[in-house]
C-alpha cells in the first residue's frame, strides 16, 4: 500500500479459529494499527532530543558525558520528547490488549466450542495437565498481555492465544504476512538454500505458542514428523485446532516444559525456537539449552530465531532504546539476555563454539508484492529483522 | 448453562507488574491515556460511517447486518480508509511533531523576531 500505511485487519488470514469481529472491532484495530506505525515514525524524535537536549544538559551539569545507562536513563527521562513518546507507546500497548480481549472474551464460550470440535479425539493434540507452567511466566505478564499464555478464564479456554492470534497483526503493523509467519517461512528457505541436501525425520519446535511460524516448517517438510511444545494449554488447543484447520496432518502439539520434555537422547533432526529465548528467564535459559543438546541427533541441527543481540559498537542510546520494549512493555528477561553472548550459552551445553552459526532473517511478508517489506524506520527491537544463531552438533 | 464472563471488566484488567509512568505528574498520563481511547473510538465511529456511505452508494439502502460485515472492496478503498486514519493521528498528535521540528531546528522567539524585524 502506498505512503507507506498499514494493511487493513481484515487482510489477516482467516481460519476457524479466529475470533470473530464486529465492524468497530476491525475498525478499532485499524486505528491502532495506524497509531503504532505513526508512533515508530515519530521516535526518531527521540534521538533528537537525546542529542539536541539531553547530551547538552547533562554535560552541563556535570562537566562530562554520560558513562552507562543508568545516568542516561536518568537524564532522558526528563526529557518531555521522550515523556509523550513513551506515554503515547505504552498508551497505544495498553489499547491493543484491551480491543483484543474484549473481542475473544465475549466469544469465550463459542471459541472454546469451535476448539473442541476441531480437536476432539486427533491424537495430534496432547495435553498434560501435571506439566507445571515456569516460574518466570507466572512473574509477569509478558507483553503486557493480562494473564499470559496460560491463564483459564473457563474450562477448555483458548482466550489467550485468540486474543495473541487476533492483535499480533497490529502490534507488528502487518509487516510479518497474512498468517503472522514471516518468521517462520525465512528460516525455512534459508535452510533449504543453505542445506538442499538435509532431509529432517523429526522436528521439535519449543515454545510454540499457537505455532504461527512452526507450520512454514510443516509445509516445507510435509514428510517429516513435527513435535510443538508449549506450556500453556490454550495456546496448544487453540494452535491444534488452527492447524487442524488449515489442512496440516504431520504437527503433534504437546504441553510440556522445554526444559524437561519426556523424548530420548538425540531423537530430533532439528530443533527450532522463534521468539522464545527471551521470553524465558536466567538460569531455565541453561536448562533449555541443555536439552535441546540432549535431544538432538549427531549432525542435528538447531536455530534460534531472536531479536537483535547487543554489539560493542552499539551506542548506549541504542541499547537502552532495544531495552524500552523489555521494561515497558513487559518482556523483562530480554532486557537480561542481551548480556549473555549465545556462543557461550550454547558452548555450556555442549555445542562446540566452531559450529556455532549467526544469521540475520527477515520477515517474508505475502501482504506485498515480492514479499520484502520496504526499509522502515529502526524501531528498537519491533522491526521485523531478526538475528538468528544457532549450531549443527557434531 | 456456565456462568458467563464479566468480559468487560475482564477485558480492561492490567497486567502484572507496576505500570511505568513517563510524565511527572501522574495525572497528565491519565489524562492522555482516556484523551487517547476516545481518540480511538472517534476513528471507529469516523470508519463506520464511511461504511455506510459506501454502503448507501452501492445498494441505495443499509441494514446493521451490511454494516458488520462490510470490509473494503478494494485497493483504493483500503487505500481510502487507512489514509484517513494516517492524516487523523497526525492531526490529533500534530504538537508533538512541531516540537520535534522546534527540536531540530530551535527557532528565535517572536519576541526575538519582533526585535529584529524592527531594526530591518
Ligand atoms: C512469544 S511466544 C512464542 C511464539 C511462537 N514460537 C511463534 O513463533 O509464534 C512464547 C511461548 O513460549 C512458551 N513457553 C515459555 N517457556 C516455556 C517452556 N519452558 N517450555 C515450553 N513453552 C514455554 C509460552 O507459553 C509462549 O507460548
Amino acid at each position: 500500500m502506498a505512503k507507506n500505511l498499514t494493511p487493513v485487519w481484515n487482510k489477516v488470514a482467516k481460519h476457524a479459529m479466529l475470533p470473530e469481529t464486529t465492524h468497530d472491532e476491525r475498525a478499532r484495530y485499524n486505528f491502532l494499527s495506524n497509531l503504532n506505525k505513526h508512533l515508530a515514525h515519530v521516535s526518531h524524535g527521540t534521538k533528537t532530543a537525546y542529542e539536541t537536549r539531553v547530551v547538552p544538559k547533562f554535560r552541563k551539569k556535570h562537566g562530562r558525558d554520560i558513562q552507562n545507562r543508568t545516568e542516561l536513563k536518568e537524564a532522558i527521562e526528563k526529557d518531555p520528547h521522550y515523556q509523550i513518546w513513551s506515554s503515547l507507546r505504552r498508551s497505544t500497548m495498553e489499547m491493543r490488549q484491551q480491543a483484543g480481549r474484549s473481542l475473544t472474551l465475549r466469544q469465550a464460550t463459542s471459541l472454546r466450542d469451535k476448539a473442541s470440535a476441531l480437536n476432539e479425539g486427533k491424537s495430534t493434540l496432547v495435553l498434560n495437565p501435571e506439566v507445571k507452567v515456569p516460574e518466570y511466566l507466572l512473574a509477569v505478564d509478558n507483553h503486557i498481555m493480562p494473564g499470559s499464555y496460560h491463564t483459564e478464564l473457563l474450562e477448555g479456554d483458548v482466550t489467550p492465544a485468540a486474543n495473541y492470534d487476533s492483535g499480533i497483526f497490529v502490534t507488528t503493523a502487518g509487516l510479518i504476512g497474512r498468517y503472522n509467519d514471516g518468521g517462520g517461512k525465512a528460516i525455512t528457505t534459508w535452510v533449504r538454500q543453505n542445506y538442499p541436501e538435509f532431509k529432517p525425520k523429526r522436528i521439535l519446535d519449543i515454545g510454540c505458542g499457537l505455532g504461527h511460524n512452526v507450520l512454514p516448517i510443516a509445509k516445507a517438510y510435509p514428510d517429516a514428523e513435527i513435535i510443538a511444545i508449549d506450556t500453556g494449554a490454550p495456546m496448544l488447543r487453540y494452535g491444534h485446532a488452527r492447524a487442524m484447520d488449515l489442512g496440516y496432518k504431520n504437527v503433534t502439539f504437546m504441553q510440556m516444559d522445554a526444559a524437561k520434555t519426556i523424548f530420548e537422547d538425540e531423537s530430533f533432526d532439528w530443533i527450532q525456537s522463534t521468539m522464545f529465548l527471551h521470553e524465558t528467564g536466567g538460569k531455565s535459559i541453561y536448562n533449555i539449552m541443555d536439552e535441546v543438546y540432549r535431544l538432538l541427533k549427531p549432525g542435528g541441527l538447531t536455530l534460534h530465531i531472536e531479536q537483535p543481540q547487543y554489539t560493542d559498537d552499539m551506542s548506549e542510546y541504542e541499547k537502552f532504546m532495544r531495552d524500552w520494549d523489555a521494561l515497558n512493555n513487559s518482556e523483562p528477561y530480554w532486557s537480561k539476555m542481551h548480556d549473555i553472548d549465545p556462543v557461550e550459552l550454547m558452548a555450556a551445553s555442549g555445542f562446540k563454539k566452531e559450529d556455532f552459526m549467526q544469521i540475520g532473517a527477515k520477515a517474508e511478508n505475502d501482504l506485498i508484492e515480492g514479499g520484502v517489506n520496504e526499509e522502515e524506520p529502526e524501531d528498537f527491537g519491533r522491526s521485523p529483522i531478526w538475528n538468528v544463531f544457532g549450531a549443527i552438533k557434531k | 448453562m456456565e456462568e458467563e464472563l464479566d468480559y468487560i471488566k475482564l477485558a480492561s484488567n492490567k497486567s502484572k507488574g507496576k505500570r511505568p509512568y513517563f510524565h511527572d505528574d501522574h495525572a497528565v498520563e491519565r489524562v492522555l491515556n482516556i484523551t487517547m481511547a476516545i481518540a480511538g473510538e472517534l476513528a471507529v465511529i469516523r470508519e463506520r460511517m464511511d461504511s455506510i456511505e459506501r454502503l448507501l452508494e452501492k445498494n441505495g439502502t443499509v441494514s446493521r447486518e451490511d454494516i458488520e460485515n462490510f470490509v473494503p472492496e478494494t485497493p483504493e478503498q483500503e487505500e481510502q480508509r487507512q489514509s484517513w486514519h494516517s492524516e487523523y493521528i497526525s492531526r490529533v498528535l500534530r504538537i508533538v511533531q512541531q516540537e520535534q521540528e522546534e527540536m531540530e531546528n530551535p527557532d528565535k522567539s517572536i519576541e526575538e523576531i519582533a526585535n529584529d524585524i524592527n531594526e530591518m
